[in-house]
């Protein structure tokens, strides 16, 4: 894409903070984006990219506030600019396309009603751009992001739609108008890899044929990488690095992008993922120097002294960091790869053959076999709707209705929990998808995981459970005191990290893992992901690890069972699956995920 | 060099101990919840001090007929010649005894109904919400008179009936609440060591309901004071000598322009009983609101729509 067009977006030391306080949620942050150009704003959660993408479009959520710098969009200084203004740039000059396209459409209306009431609200926008007749606009829009095909699209309503259709009318509704600038907040995080792939080829077309200055907003560096010509880095609400997508890939030259790059796992290897220990600081305990240093391994003292300046690099980079000069190099070290030399025939701890479920008369799972080794990792993938979780509520007993048959050490498994022995019960762990819910807000951690121990093994002694609740804390990395620390008082890694001594205090013999990295940062997925790895190492663990990353699968799983649509496609050990996959549907499905492209000429991870 | 906090252990704020004082204390942080306190504590305080300093026995006559404040009788005498000062400060104790006793055995009856139907769900949901149903359609004070017709109007048998009357409500605010939380992971967890439902709902569910609970204790309490002194004032509460605020504004009401204190005095005692209740539990609410959206957000509708009893 050309750098010569017009500079579009100009932010300029944008600081937000909280209302009636000085902490900063958002501190200097500047960049630009010029017409035709994407720009990828990249950050993990709680890194105040949301802000900024908002503050594009003059809004500031309710407690904080602008406190310096300018947003020009156009001639326009969003900050300063009047409601009324704004109301009219919103929709018109600049666009935002929301994370979920299910909540920004509205349930009760029609899909052209919707179409058509955009157009309607904008019409002077779009008279004053002289931009022709609205319908046929509107038709040739929705051509564009693959629509065109759909008679009856005009009489659906939303959740006629799937997920991907709705994100393409969300995205017909902003190119319809032909604004200058566009926003897009994670708009494929709830899509499968798929769909993501088509929106986001459709992203990137619209947006070079009509020279849109685009930001997009991910904590999914693949994703980004492969679309955005120019990344900027934010950790705690500052801009850590900035440059071209290729050289920030290929050469990250701030600690933490570094840090971050080696945590994503690669579809491509199976190798050690890296994560970041600890957690970014809380807007209101900022350190007084660089936000990073106490989990950085190359800070120095005066990293800690005040605030840290922007250093330019070659090629037009800009690095927050005082250690350029050891992170400017290229990377040196080669990421660790696992050797995955697991023998297949081992006696079987979980052997599923003819299994069928269905939910009322819909049936969603149709004749799955499956097998899980002792100290055996079997990944289970597959798309939203494939029934992966089902199954994984089927084998721990959450979901009663299925036929067929499950062996648990040789022995039948009883369709629900409620008829398994305590000796299943305590065998067979389940660890939740979502630690937001799965852990009893009212409760201690302490009593939390003392609670399975206290139920399995009644004639403990009080000293001898705490004892053990204690050991599996630490098994898990977590310190003993959070012993008597709520769940709230956690982070999402360290609810996760609980969950997973919850299962293990019990010491049992398969663990049943649905998704439990999906709710997670990447640098949190993958000190989780280690630390199963490692705990199933020392424990002699079986583990059945249901996911849609793939990526992940390569770095924990030594054989994989590909779902689609409630059947098995494919299944296989992982390398072979992965490298010379035999199913259409899993051929599709490795092509589909995306990969972090570092635009040398072989990928290569950067050493931290 | 600066004090780098250590990162790993550096805690989010603590936004909510969602204890029962934690509550209670913040509510009473509110204006709203310092008013509320502030006025029921004064008419509490009135009638559990009042039965130590009244100047004269509630039952003995003392001045003519509704005669007017005189030194004898400061609020002058009611419609047998008793002193309304000493009536009044005696007669507020045993309705607020009543009140409390019948909102503890509503609320209690109601919330076990009401976690048990939703929580078990199926054929035990289809029962007890049915019968709530029934109960429902009649008026709340009209149930409780049809009940209290039936038992008698004995003091237990007046706190039995308002507490059964309550019990529907409650059961339907709390059956709400039981869904939102039994749909939530660590409930399934319990589920999957074998747990027995009983001690699921007592054990996992019921902690998570303080705040809808701590709102409907407030909101049947004000009912409470209300129906009691109503029925009291139909005849149906205490018999006759006895001294209570609901019956004395019966009684005296035909002397109302000879003594309108003996009408007045009781009569703004209820009502601040009653704002003051409602008061501090409007500021409960509000602080459950911010407190914990997850496990509330069942339980106020009911009490913004500004539910009739």
């Amino acid at each position: 894409m050309s750098s010569a067009g017009d500079v579009r977006v100009d932010v300029q030391g944008l600081r937000i903070v909280l209302s009636g306080g000085s902490a900063d949620v958002v501190d200097d942050v500047s960049f630009q984006v010029r017409s035709g150009e994407l720009l990828g704003l990249v950050g993990e959660s709680g890194s105040g990219k949301t802000t900024v993408a908002l503050a594009l479009l003059g809004h500031v959520r309710r407690g904080l506030e602008v406190a310096a710098g300018r947003v020009l969009v156009g001639d326009t200084d969003m900050v300063k600019a009047p409601e009324q203004q704004l109301q009219r740039l919103r929709g018109g000059e600049v666009v935002y396309i929301p994370q979920d396209p299910a909540s920004a459409l509205n349930p009760a209306l029609r899909v052209g009603t919707q179409l058509k009431d955009v157009l309607q609200a904008h019409r002077q926008v779009a008279a004053a751009k002289r931009l022709g007749d609205p319908k046929a606009r509107l038709q040739q829009t929705l051509e564009e992001v693959g629509l065109g095909g759909m008679p009856r699209l005009f009489k659906a309503y939303p959740h006629q739609l799937s997920g991907g259709q709705q994100q393409r009318v969300v995205l017909a509704m902003a190119f319809a108008l032909r604004p200058s600038v566009i926003v897009l907040d994670e708009p494929t995080t709830a899509l499968d890899v798929t769909t993501q792939r088509h929106v986001l080829d459709t992203v990137r077309s619209l947006c070079s044929a009509y020279g849109v200055a685009a930001v997009y907003i991910s904590h999914d560096l693949a994703v980004v990488g492969s679309l955005a010509s120019t990344l900027t880095v934010m950790y705690a609400g500052k801009v850590v690095e900035s440059g071209a997508t290729a050289a920030v890939f290929g050469r990250p030259a701030h600690p933490y992008t570094r840090r971050l790059l080696r945590a994503i796992p690669s579809p491509e290897r199976a190798e050690v993922l890296e994560g970041i220990e600890g957690q970014p600081p809380h807007p209101t305990r900022r350190p007084r120097g660089c936000d990073f240093a106490p989990r950085c391994l190359l800070a120095v003292p005066a990293c800690s002294d005040g605030p840290i300046p922007v250093v330019s690099l070659p090629g037009g980079r800009l690095v927050r960091c005082l250690r350029t000069e050891l992170t400017a190099g290229p990377d040196i070290r080669d990421p660790l790869e696992i050797s995955a030399s697991q023998p297949e025939d081992q006696d079987a701890q979980l052997r599923v053959s003819g299994l069928s479920a269905r939910y009322g008369p819909t049936e969603v799972l149709s004749d799955i076999t499956l097998t899980v080794g002792r100290d055996q990792c079997v990944a289970l993938v597959g798309e939203s709707g494939s029934g992966k979780t089902t199954l994984a509520r089927c084998l721990v007993g959450l979901h009663a209705s299925w036929s067929g048959q499950a062996q648990f050490r040789g022995q039948d498994l009883p369709r629900s929990a409620q008829q398994r022995r305590p000796q299943v019960l305590q065998a067979i762990q389940y660890i939740f998808q979502n630690p937001y819910t799965a852990l009893n807000p009212r409760k201690t951690i302490g009593q939390i995981i003392d609670k399975p121990l206290r139920h399995f093994y009644p004639s403990l002694s009080r000293s001898e459970r705490d004892e053990r609740v204690t050991r599996v804390l630490s098994d898990v990395a977590l310190g003993p005191d959070f012993w008597s620390r709520y769940p709230d008082q956690l982070s999402g890694g360290e609810r996760q990290r609980v969950a997973i001594a919850r299962a293990l205090v019990v010491s049992p013999d398969l663990l049943v893992c649905d998704e439990i990295t999906s709710a997670l940062d990447v640098s949190v997925q993958a000190t989780i992901v280690e630390l199963l790895r490692r705990l199933q190492a020392e424990r002699h663990l079986s583990l059945l690890f249901i996911t849609h990353n793939l990526a992940l699968v390569r770095s924990i799983a030594q054989t994989v069972t590909v779902l689609s649509q409630g059947k098995v496609v494919e299944h296989g050990p992982v390398k072979r699956v992965f490298e010379r996959p035999e199913n259409p549907y899993t051929v599709r499905l490795m092509e589909d995920v995306p990969k972090v492209v570092t635009g040398e000429q072989q990928p290569r991870l950067p050493a931290p | 060099m600066a004090t780098a906090p250590d990162v790993t252990t550096a805690v989010l704020p603590a936004r909510r101990r969602q204890g029962w004082a934690a509550i209670l204390r913040r509510a009473a942080s509110l204006p709203r919840g310092r008013f509320g306190l502030g006025v029921l504590g004064f008419v509490v305080a009135v009638a559990v001090v009042g039965p130590f300093v009244a100047p004269h026995s509630p039952t003995a006559s003392i001045v003519a007929p509704f005669s007017t404040p005189s030194s004898q009788a400061i609020l002058g005498g009611d419609v047998l010649g008793r002193d309304v000062l000493s009536r009044v400060l005696d007669g507020g104790w045993v309705l607020l005894a009543m009140a409390a006793a019948a909102t503890a055995l509503g609320v209690a009856l109601g919330t076990a109904s009401g976690i048990a139907a939703g929580y078990l769900q199926g054929r035990p949901d289809g029962i007890i919400m049915r019968t709530v149903d029934v109960l429902l359609a009649f008026p709340q004070l009209v149930f409780a008179l049809l009940l209290v017709s039936i038992l008698g109007p004995t003091v237990w048998l007046t706190i039995l009936a308002v507490g059964l009357s309550h019990a529907p409500q409650v059961a339907r605010v709390m059956r709400s609440a039981t869904l939102d939380v039994s749909e939530r992971d660590f409930v399934k967890a319990s589920e999957l060591l074998g747990v027995k439902r009983r001690r699921i709902m007592a054990g996992e569910i019921l902690p998570n309901l303080v705040s809808p609970l701590m709102v409907e204790i407030g909101l049947r309490l004000t009912y409470s004071i209300v129906i009691i002194a109503g029925l009291s004032f139909l005849g149906f509460g205490q018999p006759p000598p006895a001294p209570n605020w609901g019956i004395m504004i019966n009684e005296n009401r035909q002397g109302l322009v000879l003594n309108p204190w003996a009408v007045v005095v009781p009569a703004i005692l209820i009502a601040l009983l009653t704002i003051g209740a409602s008061t501090f539990t409007d500021a409960v609410a509000r602080v459950t609101i911010g407190i914990d959206r997850e496990t509330t957000t069942a339980a106020l509708p009911t009490l913004a729509a500004g539910e009739e009893p």
